[in-house]
């Protein structure tokens, strides 16, 4: 179905803990803001205040067990997609947010062995095709689990919108 | 080899003879619920995907309840943007001032066994306790049902628990769902069914199960479910609806296979309470006894129905509470609330010194009672997060009903079971 597939995400990291719930990345305060874009300025406020002044785009954010706990709310990974974070990788996700971030183009990997021997900054790179991690000095590879053809056609559509608007299209 | 429940409404559903857990199916859902949170995200997603028309108006139901009364001008467009949007697809579904979504969808009949229910909120997993296969997603995702009337699943692992036994006195239903939280962990059943059976459920209410389906995504859960039985029958008997027709797919094949199995004794249960932040961190009540409350909750899609709120007000009967203790009491829906009203529970509650608000989600939503800086509160809902119900240097505990309307009254953190009369 797409065109491009993407090969490659890498950036530089962001460091968090286990169980970074919805409500850490996007508080039920904000959620009746007008759009997604100014939800993003709150994004991490509790953990992180002005978040969204920290970052650069492409940054990839690792997390422990259980990233996106909590709330059904799409504007978790939206915020996150918005804020052009390039992944998130973390030793397990839960399952709304796992939805959630795929349908909104938003690649989230899997890596538990990863997680504990990086740090804040370092520069990461995905190779989605092969399935494995690269992290900037250090001879290490890491492999992960491959994404199902499912996400990978999400992600390659750029979110299920896109999707959908080419099943809705007259010229399909 | 045979199959659980939840396989073999997936099978059902997308056509399929069998279906296996790891398996990705399309299938067809039978309703969906979208609160008004996210009403409007739902339907801006609609219209940028291309849809003309909602696939059939009437599967679909807007609840208004995380936002209700309005007390922002964000809030009040929510409600004119769902009405313009339901008006315009036919929807006639809409709920205004009702009462907690996950409450209203059964108790307006939108619930039944061997259904496929999808819902913009995570606690969309409670009406499992119905037998149906229900889980939350987000808004996008609920806008490509709306046009299509399918969606994508993963075929879950399904995890046993078997309870058996009688909960003693002072023990309910909350108490058991905590302590296996605590016992698996948050993510102990992540993109996993939990489903309850054993005599221990039988002898459960309809309101004690959805307690306890609706806290499966504690747990990370998909779904939880609950087999049909004599209860579930009765239950839909009272409201002239028969479950016969889905008693076929309503409970496992004894060749099930299942992930893992359980296995808890109702009868040596105590009160637990889930201690900050994390719903996992669970302890029974009398490691945290003595702890000073400046709140206590009563309320919410977890624990806010009539049962609930007759096992408060048994406790607080002909006594004051706390005077430095601000007590909340929410109904689930306006039906509760009548009821309550009806039996005097409320006259009782405000006598004790509580406020009984309007139905709705209330302070679960962080509306209308939020703590500040170092306060503490006992309360009866889901979710304990940093700074869900007011400050994020304040904490909330989850307990029982009986353990929240017990601690009330002493101002202080304490087992229930020495006020149960």
């Amino acid at each position: 179905m797409p065109s491009k597939r993407i090969i490659n995400i890498s950036g530089r990291i962001w460091k968090f803990g286990d169980n970074i719930d919805t409500d850490i990345i996007m508080p039920v305060k904000y959620l009746s803001l007008s759009s997604i874009g100014e939800m993003s300025q709150y994004a991490f406020e509790p953990l992180i205040p002005d978040f969204h002044t920290k970052i650069q785009p492409g940054d990839i954010l690792v997390g422990g067990e259980n990233w996106g706990c909590g709330s059904s709310r799409e504007q978790a990974a939206a915020v996150l997609k918005i804020l052009q974070i390039g992944a998130v990788i973390a030793k397990s996700f839960a399952r709304i947010f796992y939805r959630n971030a795929f349908t909104n183009g938003l690649c989230l990997i899997g890596q538990p062995g990863l997680v504990d021997s990086v740090k804040d900054g370092d520069k990461i790179c995905i190779d989605l095709i092969n399935s494995t991690i690269q992290i900037d000095n250090q001879s290490t590879t890491y492999n992960f689990s491959p994404l199902s053809s499912m996400m990978y056609d999400l992600l390659n559509a750029g979110g299920l919108i896109p999707y959908m608007q080419k099943v809705n299209s007259p010229n399909r | 080899m045979g199959n659980t429940i939840t396989e073999k409404i997936i099978a059902l559903k997308s056509e399929q003879k069998k279906v296996n857990p790891g398996e990705f199916h399309q299938i067809k859902v039978d309703r969906v619920m979208i609160h008004d949170l996210f009403g409007p995200f739902v339907i801006q997603q609609f219209r940028k995907m291309g849809f003309k028309k909602v696939w059939d108006p009437t599967r679909v139901v807007f609840i208004f309840d995380h936002l209700v009364p309005a007390n922002t001008i964000e809030a009040a467009r929510h409600f004119q943007e769902i009405f313009n949007f339901a008006d315009k697809m036919n929807i006639s579904n809409v709920f205004e001032a009702e009462g907690i979504c996950h409450q209203i969808m059964p108790e307006k009949g939108f619930v039944y066994p061997g259904d496929v229910i999808m819902g913009t909120d995570s606690h969309t997993c409670t009406y499992g306790a119905f037998g149906s296969f229900s889980t939350g997603i987000g808004y996008t995702e609920m806008a490509a049902i709306l046009g299509t009337g399918e969606i994508w699943v993963k075929v879950p692992e399904t995890i046993l628990f078997k309870l058996s036994g009688k909960l003693p006195s002072g023990v309910d239903a909350k108490d058991i769902i905590l302590k296996i939280i605590g016992d698996i962990g948050t993510d102990g059943a992540t993109y996993k069914t939990m489903e309850f059976c054993g005599d221990g459920i039988a002898g459960l209410t309809m309101s004690e199960r959805m307690t306890i389906c609706n806290m499966a995504v504690e747990a990370g859960a998909k779904n939880g479910i609950i087999p049909v039985d004599k209860t579930t029958s009765s239950y839909y008997y009272q409201y002239s609806l028969s479950t016969d027709k889905y008693l076929t797919i309503s409970s496992d094949d004894d060749d099930a296979v299942c992930h893992s199995t359980y296995e808890y004794d109702l009868s040596k249960l105590e009160p637990m309470v889930s201690c900050p932040h994390t719903v996992g961190n669970v302890k029974p009540v009398s490691k945290v006894s003595g702890y000073k409350i400046h709140q206590a909750f009563l309320g919410s899609c977890t624990n806010g129905r009539l049962e609930d709120l007759r096992i408060a007000a048994s406790i607080i009967r002909g006594r004051r509470i706390n005077p430095q203790v601000r007590f909340i009491v929410t109904p689930a829906s306006r039906k509760i609330y009548r009821e309550a009203i009806r039996e005097g529970l409320v006259q009782i509650l405000i006598d004790s010194g509580a406020i009984v608000t309007h139905p709705g989600c209330g302070l679960c939503a962080g509306n209308g009672g939020i703590i500040g800086d170092g306060e503490r509160m006992i309360s009866s809902n889901n979710r304990n997060y940093i700074g869900r119900m007011g400050s994020k240097d304040s904490e909330v505990f989850l307990g029982s009903p009986a353990t929240v309307a017990a601690s009330a009254l002493t101002g202080y953190i304490v087992d229930p079971r020495e006020f149960i009369r």
